[in-house]
């Protein structure tokens, strides 16, 4: 599993942190991530794509 | 036989009931039946970036977290709902059986009552967003927009960034005043003006005038606007009449319980603007939030309910953005069932600043303009019930 953040279009609403704090962090409005997090994290994952109200985050198989 | 659950509302809330439903590992069929068109889209871009050209039509298309397998039924309005014989009546008269069915059917802008000339709009769905963005276009005199909350604001907003005269409308004294409160009300009607909107406070439209062609509008305090354009930004109501005879209890929205389960049947859940439900961090207060953040989080719960996940009670604190004249506004929770509003950090006349609001002492929600980064704070105040005072000391 491989993510992908589109810095132009995140906005740094932090929902994804939120749901997934092992991935994302927010530090002040930069979005830090870990871009091949475990494969048992999958299910916070597509959540965190879901819920971004940016859709910036692209989850790669 | 394949398990069947149907989803009424091909909306963000029920893309992602679909979605979560393949997560918690229902495996049967998926039927998402949408009266619109379009596949599911993102609305917040409509009143935003689509009036201002930049996000096409196309790029407003939600995206997907997996790769689907749903039947979609679009173009096809779902007309009624036989609880009982587990079946949802299409329009046409087809009867869809379903094992279990989410509710996600929204809201529908309110229109304005009565006969209007051609001009007279309003802003909810994507082919509404399409015919404003180009009447918006064809208009070179002024925009009259009646309503100036979140959607009249940011239209309002959109308009002025493409150089139309706009004259905002509203039965307050203040924008929003009554849902965030006098301070915060007065700041947003100063960034209206520094921005030349003509605002005008404590008054509603009492005709639109012209023939075939909106001329203007007569407005309560007697005076006239010319316009060519009006937006009617006068809140929604939900899509319930579709449930009427569907034993389903129906109190502006569907009553849920805690479960978001559809209190009069078995296996129906709702979830997004339409559903109303006792939120625990509110006392247990039936409410419903019509905001993006809950309709992401609420498809989910709803969807994990009706596949008997055990979660708990729905919970979520919802969330909420509004940009206008490029300054970002964000919420947490629900500052309108507040009683007490303190304007916490910052100033209003700076314009950067964090609002709290409190009932009966306790922390109901917050508001930041420009000063974001404390809000995930308040937000988990809120979520453990934490007094005002003991929030006010993080």
């Amino acid at each position: 599993m491989r993510i992908e953040v589109d810095r132009d279009r995140c906005d740094a609403h932090g929902l994804c942190q939120t749901i997934a704090p092992e991935v994302f962090a927010l530090r002040g409005d930069k979005l830090e991530y870990d871009a091949t997090p475990d494969s048992g994290l999958r299910d916070d994952v597509e959540q965190a794509v879901g819920a971004c109200p940016a859709q910036a985050i692209t989850l790669h198989e | 036989m394949t398990e069947r659950i149907v989803v009424v509302g091909a909306s963000l809330a029920g893309l992602r009931a679909a979605e979560s439903l393949r997560s918690a590992q229902f495996d049967g069929e998926v039927v998402i039946v949408g009266d619109e068109t379009h596949r599911p889209y993102n609305r917040p871009p409509l009143s935003k970036d689509l009036l201002l050209g930049e996000e096409t039509p196309e790029g407003c298309a939600l995206r997907v977290a997996r790769d689907v397998d749903f039947v979609w039924r679009l173009g096809c309005r779902a007309e009624a709902l036989d609880a009982d014989a587990r079946q949802v009546r299409l329009e046409g008269g087809e009867r869809l059986d379903f094992d279990g069915l989410v509710i996600a059917t929204g809201a529908r802008a309110r229109r304005w009552p009565g006969e209007t000339p051609a001009g007279v709009r309003t802003l909810r769905t994507l082919d509404d967003a399409v015919a404003l963005r180009e009447a918006i276009g064809a208009v070179a005199g002024r925009v009259v927009i009646v309503g100036a909350g979140f959607i009249g604001s940011e239209v309002a907003s959109s308009c002025r960034a493409r150089g139309l005269d706009v004259c905002l409308v509203d039965l307050e004294a203040a924008p929003l005043a009554g849902a965030l409160g006098e301070p915060v009300g007065t700041w947003l009607a100063g960034l209206h003006a520094d921005n030349g909107v003509d605002f005008r406070p404590n008054v509603t439209v009492d005709a639109f005038l012209g023939g075939e062609r909106l001329r203007g509008a007569q407005l309560s305090d007697g005076s006239t606007v010319e316009a060519e354009l009006a937006v009617v930004a006068i809140g929604v109501d939900a899509n319930t009449e579709w449930l009427t005879d569907s034993g389903l209890t129906i109190d502006d929205g569907v009553v849920c319980d805690a479960h978001l389960r559809c209190v009069g049947a078995d296996r129906v859940v709702a979830a997004g603007d339409v559903a109303r439900w006792p939120h625990p961090a509110f006392d247990g207060e039936r409410v419903a939030v019509a905001h993006w953040s809950n309709a992401v989080a609420q498809g989910r719960a709803a969807a994990r309910s009706l596949v008997r996940a055990e979660d708990g009670p729905f919970a979520d604190v919802p969330t909420f953005w509004s940009d206008l004249h490029g300054t970002s506004l964000r919420s947490v929770g629900l500052p309108e069932l507040g009683d007490e509003i303190r304007i916490a950090e910052g100033s209003t006349s700076d314009g950067c600043f964090v609002a709290t609001y409190a009932r009966g002492g306790t922390l109901v929600g917050a508001v930041s303009v420009e000063r974001h980064e404390r809000l995930r704070t308040y937000q988990e105040s809120i979520e453990r019930g934490a007094s005002v005072a003991e929030a006010h000391r993080h």
